[in-house]
């Protein structure tokens, strides 16, 4: 025990990296993820068939062929067919905001059909045009819905970031597994990591619930200070469920 | 070095990955039995009377739940060397996805309406005839679609059981793609084949919850 306390302690600047990259490939690949939500999402209430066929047929192809297939395909198999190389951390990136993407559509999707019929038609009736429509009656309402789900999305894509450690990005599985061969402190070590990745969880959480009071107060819903403590709700698990 | 896509390699390569897809297909049967069951009995507990149950079963349900998989898995399988990794992965897998089924369970007790309770107390029925008799027939049949959809997800979380060495379909991939440099065939099929199964699936999952009326 002592020994991996010293050895952490010399690893630390690694470690410390490692987290970095941990936490770099969850923001920025729930980032793409957002931006593919929204796009996909949008585009699956389009009128066009077109248009909604696209949406579906890349929301099924990447919900359906597995993130792990999706990251190993960018890593090993892209550079043979293409030539091109990414570095690992981009082939994260790019993965899990495809993955996530697709999963998030189909909230965005959701959600955007929970808003009641009668606000399309208030809209319609005052005249807005399309984007005025969505952008000042429709998203707002609906992103309200989003949230809990998203939060969920989040931590889901946050638990899938060791994967790096198998296609060799220095994320923080990779230098806690080191510390872990140097000392053989097996318990230790996960145990560690378990809880450094249940904070990071925790934090993102936390983080949500304040961004869903910001967006529940911008459409004159009050919530009380108890919900910013919480955790996720059956309902918004059964979701995730429900949209896979 | 860009080289074109290998039809024969594909060939090649289908009969072993679909000798790995049987040992995939039983991870996720066996992992979803033990979610099944273990979720159950994480819902019953946490409807326990007294809080030195529902307590610590809530916390480590959380912690679970909020932990990277991978992570349990690697971690299970160093602690037990002497356990065959199939088996730690089946019960990893399984208990990782219980602390989600219990949430669908807890749900369908919910939705259990409230005059089922009482009329089981008007009658002076045991708890274990409650729940028996009344309560889980009418909970159980409101949440197999959702049990149905975990199910789908854990067989595309399965290749992680390839980083135990449990040689499921990734793992004969990867093995594939490094003896002869083919990892565009080999990922490529194995991503279909992931496609061909969990699409038509979650096809008659969404039909199977549409009937039920959710």
């Amino acid at each position: 025990m002592n020994d991996f306390l010293s050895t952490l302690l010399d690893e630390f600047p690694q470690v410390r990296a490692g987290l970095w990259v941990t936490i770099e490939a969850t923001v920025l690949g729930s980032l793409l993820a957002l931006l593919l939500s929204f796009t996909f999402g949008l585009m699956a209430g389009s009128k066009l068939l077109l248009v909604r066929g696209v949406s579906r047929t890349v929301v099924e192809f990447f919900r359906g062929t597995s993130l792990y297939i999706q990251l190993f395909w960018l890593y090993y198999a892209m550079p043979q067919l293409t030539g091109y190389e990414l570095t690992p951390l981009l082939c994260g990136v790019v993965a899990f905001g495809l993955n996530y993407g697709a999963y998030g559509s189909e909230i965005v999707r959701g959600a955007v059909n929970s808003v009641p019929r009668a606000q399309y038609e208030a809209a319609v009736a005052l005249n807005m045009t399309p984007f005025h429509r969505m952008r000042k009656v429709i998203l707002p309402q609906a992103w309200v819905q989003m949230i809990p789900s998203f939060t969920n999305l989040l931590i889901q894509l946050l638990k899938c970031t060791p994967l790096l450690w198998l296609i060799s990005a220095a994320d923080l599985m990779t230098a806690v597994e080191h510390v872990r061969s140097r000392t053989g402190e097996t318990l230790t070590a996960y145990l560690l990591l378990l809880a450094v990745y249940f904070v990071l969880a925790y934090a993102l959480t936390l983080l949500m619930n304040l961004l869903e009071r910001s967006a529940k107060r911008r459409l004159g819903l009050h919530t009380g200070a108890g919900s910013l403590l919480r955790t996720r709700t059956a309902e918004a698990a059964a979701t995730t469920g429900g949209a896979r | 070095m860009s080289r074109s896509f290998d039809w024969e390699a594909v060939q090649d390569a289908l009969p072993l990955l679909l000798e790995g897809f049987r040992v995939t297909l039983l991870a996720t049967v066996l992992g979803t039995l033990v979610a099944a069951v273990l979720g159950l009995a994480i819902a019953v507990a946490g409807r326990a009377p007294s809080r030195f149950v529902t307590v610590p079963v809530k916390a480590v349900m959380e912690f679970v739940r909020a932990t990277p998989l991978l992570v349990q898995l690697v971690g299970a399988a160093a602690l037990f060397t002497s356990v065959e990794p199939l088996t730690i992965g089946i019960v990893v897998l399984g208990v990782h996805y219980a602390t989600y089924t219990s949430e669908v369970y807890r749900a369908g007790i919910d939705g259990v309406p409230k005059g089922q309770w009482e009329a089981c107390r008007a009658l002076s029925l045991p708890p274990r005839r409650t729940w028996q008799a009344v309560i889980l027939p009418q909970a159980v049949r409101n949440v197999l679609p959702a049990l149905g959809n975990y199910a789908i997800s854990m067989f595309k979380e399965t290749p992680f059981l390839a980083v135990i060495t449990v040689q499921e379909m990734v793992f004969e991939a990867r093995k594939y793609g490094a003896d002869h440099f083919a990892y565009t065939e080999a990922f490529t099929l194995a991503g279909l084949v992931f496609l061909i199964a969990s699409y038509p699936t979650s096809l008659l999952m969404r039909k199977l919850e549409k009937r039920l009326g959710h």
